[in-house]
């Protein structure tokens, strides 16, 4: 018989098995938890970037803003249709361009360009953007997000592979223009 | 024969002495009422969840690039699997609306009150748990809705601080909207969310059969810590009644009223979807979500931009925080809702929130009506009698898409006021200045009109009046041309 300040033999035994199985627990968290994690490890430092073509610099005339499409650089064997990837390319003149992500800055839908009167505007909630991606009105804080761009051997390429939204690279790889420079 | 089979069972599972306990457990005889009966409908539409949820797996693919086809097989090809669909669909619906009024029941007739506040907590994460569900469940529908739909789950969750960029990942299993996101979403719906389901609703049952039903409330029999247990065990003694067969059979009829209703809903509405297929190079769409989150969707729309980010990241803690601190701020007390005036308001209150948002979300009058511009022609009525350059105004109008945001007699945009009589509100100068600089949130056209489309738009807007009432006009221009003419 024990009293309180001993330990039995079963008593240590118990607490021991208890100690073991946390240590293989611990073990066993690791390659389970990096396997969580590993969609955010593998993006660190950008590595779901890369440049992407849209097509002949030709194919954009001079001062109109028209609809590409791209294949997302990092895919997995099920995405079926869901790696294309559209984007709006406005060739401002000769090799200068702005290429804006169609999700809308405020919650992602998909913003469409009216060339009549020169605005983006998003179905969900009302945002508006300017020509050149700046807010114009409705919910949205910021302008559209663009990627950054080269014309390389007369292809149009862009830096491309997140889903553009706040917390992503495409937010902040092409700086913000100040919303009165319409 | 029966008799000896069911002894030799029962000598091995002893389950059947329990089970009679449980099921005859005295009751306060007052709340065998129909007011009683959401919280097993709710278990019941549950149960009908879970095994048209388990049909439809038996189809369903879930894999991005085959999810939508098989949904399309099961609604097309496969004998009834539409109806399973629908069964699904509605059931869901169902569910969060039954698990809302149970919710609002339970509240109102102070049962979450001592002893009960554990029960109530772990009702509010089965609303939680239901909620989720349905997101996920949306996702699973794997169309253009689901796909801009978990682009603004991914938005809103960008949105946290220095944690945003890395919980959107998360969240999509990589980089963009694609295979492991459905893979994740399905995994959350079919195994994690209904795992946590399952155990919490069997801790939430047995805490009601453990702890009591909760007695009717009536005005000014007060909770006391002290007292309560031994009031409720003098109730049931005193004016009790076994459970079965004295109140369950109003759940009996409720549950199988409720079964039916899902039923006639699927029957005659058919299942939901799929929209067009998931792919985001396809951007003429108008995402839109299933109908419990319409009121977000209002939401979003109508909260100052600055007050946005705070309102969705902060907005759950503080909802789900007062949700679960509830039954501590007033575990005691009253119980009956004729004595609590502020929880009757206070569910009125959200009741009309909530409608309200949802039936704006229903027209969506802060979004652009991307067609009116070529689909919505100017009436005729107010082109009668006007002068070239009027029309020509007409023209700019309709050609820069003003009618995508403003309306003329009842047809395009409410994003913008109407239209119908801007000329009493605004004079020639302002209604120039407000074309060209915008504001007020309309968005300035100073770098998209010439001048003579500009003179030739506020001609046109400047007709805009309704008959007997004059166009406003600056007096002290009046004055001032006036004064030059008479001078010459």
């Amino acid at each position: 018989m024990s009293n309180e300040n001993t330990i039995s033999r079963r008593g240590l035994f118990m607490k021991m098995g208890i100690l073991f199985n946390g240590l293989v627990a611990a073990a066993l968290a690791v390659p389970v938890v990096r396997f969580l994690l590993s969609s955010i490890t593998r993006g660190r430092a950008n590595a779901y970037l890369s440049w992407v073509s849209l097509g002949s610099v030709s194919e954009f005339p001079e001062g109109e803003t028209r609809l590409a499409t791209f294949r997302n650089p990092y895919v997995t064997p099920t995405d079926g249709t869901t790696v294309g990837t559209a984007c709006w390319v406005r060739r401002v003149a000769g090799e200068q361009f702005q290429v804006f992500a169609v999700n809308c800055a405020h919650l992602g839908c998909p913003v469409r360009w009216f060339p009549q009167s020169g605005l983006f505007m998003c179905p969900c909630h009302g945002g508006a953007y300017y020509r050149d991606g700046s807010r114009a009105s409705g919910p949205p804080e910021r302008g559209l997000f663009e990627y950054p761009y080269k014309v390389e051997n007369g292809l149009v390429t862009i830096q491309a592979g997140e889903l553009p939204t706040p917390g992503s690279p495409t937010a902040s790889l092409v700086g913000k223009k100040p919303p009165c420079a319409a | 024969m029966i008799t000896h089979l069911g002894a030799w069972f029962d000598r091995r599972l002893q389950l059947a002495a329990p089970i009679r306990e449980a099921a005859e457990h005295p009751v306060p005889r007052n709340t065998a009422s129909w007011l009683y009966v959401f919280g097993s409908a709710a278990l019941v539409v549950f149960l009908l969840q879970l095994v048209t949820g388990i049909l439809l797996a038996l189809i369903y693919v879930p894999s991005a690039s085959e999810a939508w086809s098989s949904l399309q097989a099961l609604n097309h090809d496969v004998t009834l699997g539409w109806f399973i669909r629908a069964l699904h669909g509605w059931g869901s619906n169902f569910m969060v609306a039954i698990v809302l009024i149970h919710m609002v029941q339970v509240f109102l007739f102070g049962a979450y009150k001592f002893p009960r506040e554990l029960t109530w907590i772990v009702g509010v994460f089965l609303l939680l748990m239901t909620l989720g569900m349905a997101f996920t469940g949306q996702v699973l529908r794997f169309d253009q809705d689901a796909y801009w739909g978990l682009g603004i789950g991914a938005s809103i969750a960008s949105r946290v601080p220095i944690l945003g960029g890395s919980i959107v990942k998360m969240m999509l299993g990589g980089p963009i909207i694609a295979g492991a996101t459905l893979s994740r979403f399905f995994a959350l719906h079919v195994f994690v969310i209904p795992g946590t389901l399952i155990g919490l609703v069997g801790l939430h049952l047995l805490m009601v059969l453990k702890l009591g039903i909760n007695e009717w409330p009536m005005p000014g029999r007060l909770v006391k810590r002290a007292s309560y247990a031994n009031e409720y065990h003098e109730l049931t003694k005193n004016d009790g009644a076994p459970f079965v067969p004295y109140a369950v059979w109003k759940d009996l009829f409720f549950a199988a009223f409720i079964l039916l209703a899902v039923a006639a809903c699927a029957l005659y509405f058919g299942p939901f979807g799929p929209t067009g297929r998931p792919d985001p190079t396809i951007i003429q769409t108008v995402p839109k979500p299933d109908y419990f989150f319409l009121w977000l969707y209002a939401l979003l729309s109508l909260l100052p931009p600055s007050m946005e980010t705070p309102a969705l990241l902060i907005g759950p803690v503080i909802a789900i925080g007062v949700l679960v601190l509830l039954p501590f701020l007033s575990g005691e007390g009253e119980k009956s809702w004729r004595r609590r005036p502020i929880a009757v308001l206070t569910v009125l209150l959200i009741a009309i929130i909530l409608g309200t948002f949802t039936h704006l979300a229903g027209f969506t009058p802060w979004s652009p009506h991307m067609n009116a511009w070529s689909g919505d022609p100017v009436p005729e009525k107010v082109l009668h009698g006007t002068t070239a350059l009027q029309r020509q105004g007409a023209l700019v109008f309709q050609a820069k898409q003003c009618r995508n945001c403003h309306s003329i007699g009842e047809s395009g945009g409410q994003r913008g006021p109407t239209l119908d009589g801007v000329a009493v509100r605004l004079t020639e100068d302002q209604l120039i200045r407000q074309v060209i600089q915008g504001g007020g949130n309309m968005p300035a056209y100073g770098n998209n009109l010439s001048p003579a489309e500009t003179t030739a738009l506020v001609a046109f807007l400047e007709t805009l009046h309704p008959a007997g009432q004059t166009p406003a006009h600056n007096a002290a221009i009046g004055e001032a041309r006036e004064k030059s003419a008479s001078s010459q």
